[in-house]
């Protein structure tokens, strides 16, 4: 029993790591291409000076930071969702949660450049590490900006650790199926996973304490990239609400990026036995949540500005309401809370389609939040004398283009050489596997994949790979 | 006895002819970056002459403020560096430690006053003007924040003067540059330590206000205004 339904689970899973379509190399070419840019921006900008971008007095942070605190967000979408579900054993989490878990470490790791690529002397970033150096100076930890350095490695040694941790049993799968170098390779990675009890217990033991130790730091690292903005006696920007206001806004942005990398395997690698509308509709849910949870926060955050009337506040207030960054400010409320709303609250537009217009609003609409976060408070600072403008340049704009082509690129690779759905995560919830009790439950949740789904896949011959 | 560096600015007799702007410059070696870079916002004023206007035309006055590093006691730009590149000295100086500066910028936006200034390109001097710099301060290359020392290289040298002779700095003796250079005097330079120097004596007027005082950065520079309680008619 176990092994007919559990069976073309795994052929299905692994297939993409056997079979590469035409696709793969296109957008390996294409997005590389433009990674490729990004990199050549990026050596342009290092030979030159910082001057090519389009920084200036006393706009000193812009685009760049903008991406980080962006992507620093969508990093957001997988170990904390995932976590959350593991924790409360939600059964419709087993699809989901290792496309979740990638995005993660992706975002976190092309997010972590930003700080860098802004860096007057990049090639001096080593000095926040602290180390007995001949210098004889540690890093400022009284700077915000040394916490989030610390913020950052832990939060991506963790997700890091959270990945790879439920990817050994698949690894071990892949292992087995395969011959030659690839079998070398994955047995390397799959640590001599055999499957005994005792392995899945201290797996599941793991999973556990990972998913709990998860929390508190992906919930700390937005929280101390908040502060970057929030420590500094800046217009808008130093204000309590900024940490609770920039994990509801990471999550958010978090969720819509997952619910756009589950809509896109699902077509590429033809998974929508796996991916089903259900885990569209709970995630469409949990987006109209953190859609009206967002609004509530930038109302909140307004509201108490615009009562409080403090005139260099004002001046930032009023830029972003109805002056020069007007049109950025209600494209922002637009995507990111009448589009969704509009969507996802109706039970009939909460399909895939819905769910992904929404989620590309999302996106858009949370870059522009960060955007108008960074901003217009720097250039609507407290002496009027000093206020400036900010305006993007090409390099600017290739690097920004060349991390999300590059986002792209590092997921179409993960998912050419990993499954990106747990395997073992999805047998364990088959039907089969599950006492009555949990069983009964599960069905009605659950991902519905049952034998019945899968009958005519049942005679389907074995030897694809 | 440690001195505690402070100025303080006579509004009322800032012509706003920019003279201290310019020796500034000559003295500090700092930078033009040319007409282009500059409508883009990266010229270098280690002080500036603001410029605000009062009333309706053609009743228009125009009120001259230099703007220079406050010099904070309390500076929010220090706390926000994460390699101490900005840091009090012992003078109470907001001293800037051009090689330990990774250029992260934040010390320029945590200033509320907007006195830092860095370098987005390696600097360079039209011919002849690189024949004028002054070989008591360092060039800052690419990526490093830069601002008003009060003339650092001047303090040091009439600290170690003095401490040759065996005397304290005498009051008046030393001056950075942009008071050496102000025609109307606007501009008084001092040790605040010294109850009896004249930028001590200055700070304990009551014509004198602090920049965004109510910030709470205790900055070291007190402008003096002919304040609006003494003379409302002529205001």
């Amino acid at each position: 029993m176990d092994r007919t339904t559990s069976k073309p689970i795994a052929d299905d899973l692994i297939r993409p790591l056997f079979q590469t379509s035409i696709w793969f190399y296109a957008i390996m070419l294409a997005s590389g291409t433009v990674v490729a840019c990004g990199f050549a921006a990026w050596g342009y900008q290092i030979w030159n000076g910082i001057g090519v971008s389009g920084k200036r007095w006393p706009t000193f942070w812009a685009l760049y930071l903008t991406n980080f605190v962006f992507w620093i967000g969508i990093s957001h979408a997988g170990t904390l969702i995932s976590a959350i579900l593991r924790l409360v054993n939600a059964g419709w989490r087993r699809p989901v949660t290792r496309c979740a878990e990638v995005i993660t470490v992706f975002a976190l790791s092309i997010g972590a450049l930003f700080p860098i690529i802004h860096l007057g002397r990049p090639w001096l970033a080593f000095w926040l590490f602290p180390y007995p150096s001949d210098r004889d100076i540690w890093p400022n930890f009284r700077s915000p900006l040394a916490w989030d350095f610390f913020a950052i490695n832990t939060y991506l040694t963790g997700s890091l650790l959270f990945l790879l941790l439920p990817m050994i049993p698949d690894f071990a799968l892949v292992r087995d199926r395969s011959t030659g170098l690839r079998r070398r390779i994955y047995g390397t990675l799959a640590l001599g996973w055999r499957g005994t009890s005792k392995e899945w217990n201290r797996l599941e033991s793991a999973m556990q304490i990972m998913a709990i130790a998860i929390l508190p730091v992906a919930v700390s690292v937005h929280t101390i990239v908040s502060f970057d903005f929030s420590m500094a006696n800046v217009p808008m920007w130093h204000s309590t609400i900024f940490g609770p206001y920039f994990v509801a806004g990471a999550i958010f942005s978090g969720i819509a990026a997952l619910i756009l990398a589950m809509a896109a395997l699902r077509k590429a690698l033809h998974l929508e036995k796996y991916l089903l509308p259900l885990h569209f509709d709970n995630l469409g849910k949990l987006l109209l949540l953190m859609s009206i949870l967002w609004g509530y926060f930038v109302f909140a955050e307004r509201l108490t500005v615009w009562y409080g009337n403090e005139p260099h506040e004002m001046a930032v207030f009023w830029a972003t309401q109805r002056g020069a960054y007007a049109p950025f400010y209600w494209t922002m409320v637009i995507c990111n809370f009448v589009i969704p709303l509009g969507l996802l609250a109706n039970p009939y537009t909460r399909n895939i389609t819905g769910c992904v217009i929404a989620s590309c609003g999302v996106v858009v609409g949370m870059w522009l939040e960060r955007f108008l976060i960074v901003v217009p408070s720097l250039t609507h600072k407290q002496l009027p004398y000093s206020w400036g403008t900010y305006e993007p340049t090409p390099v600017e704009l290739t690097i920004m283009a060349a991390t999300f082509a590059g986002m792209i690129l590092l997921y179409t690779l993960f998912a050419k050489f990993v499954p990106i759905i747990s395997i073992w995560e999805l047998k364990a919830g088959l039907p089969s596997r599950l006492d009555p009790a949990t069983l009964s439950e599960e069905r009605l949740l659950s991902t519905r994949l049952d034998t019945e789904e899968f009958g005519p896949e049942l005679s389907m011959p074995r030897g694809k790979q | 006895m440690a001195y505690r560096w402070g100025m303080a600015v006579d509004l009322d007799k800032c012509t706003g002819c920019e003279a201290c702007v310019t020796a500034c410059h000559a003295e500090n070696n700092i930078p033009t970056v040319g007409s282009q870079q500059a409508a883009r916002g990266r010229a270098m004023h280690w002080i500036r002459v603001e410029r605000y206007y009062e009333g309706n035309f053609p009743d228009v006055r125009v009120k001259f403020r230099p703007v220079l590093c406050q010099q904070c006691d309390n500076a929010p730009c220090e706390a926000v560096c994460p390699t101490y590149a900005a840091h009090q000295n012992e003078d109470g100086l907001n001293a800037q430690v051009y090689n330990r500066c990774i250029g992260t910028r934040y010390c320029a936006n945590a200033c509320t006053y907007n006195v830092r200034f860095f370098n987005f390109f390696n600097p360079e001097w039209v011919k002849p003007l690189n024949l004028q710099l002054n070989p008591d301060v360092s060039i800052r290359e690419v990526g490093v924040m830069e601002k008003c020392t009060f003339c650092v290289q001047r303090i040091k040298a009439a600290k170690t003067t003095a401490k040759a002779e065996n005397r304290g700095v005498v009051d008046g003796a030393l001056q950075p540059a942009c008071a050496q250079a102000c025609p109307t005097t606007a501009l008084i330079f001092g040790d605040l330590n010294d109850p009896n120097s004249r930028v001590a004596r200055l700070a304990r007027s009551p014509r004198g206000s602090k920049l965004l005082e109510d910030l709470g950065a205790e900055p070291k520079i007190t402008y003096l205004d002919k304040q609006s309680w003494h003379e409302p008619d002529t205001y």
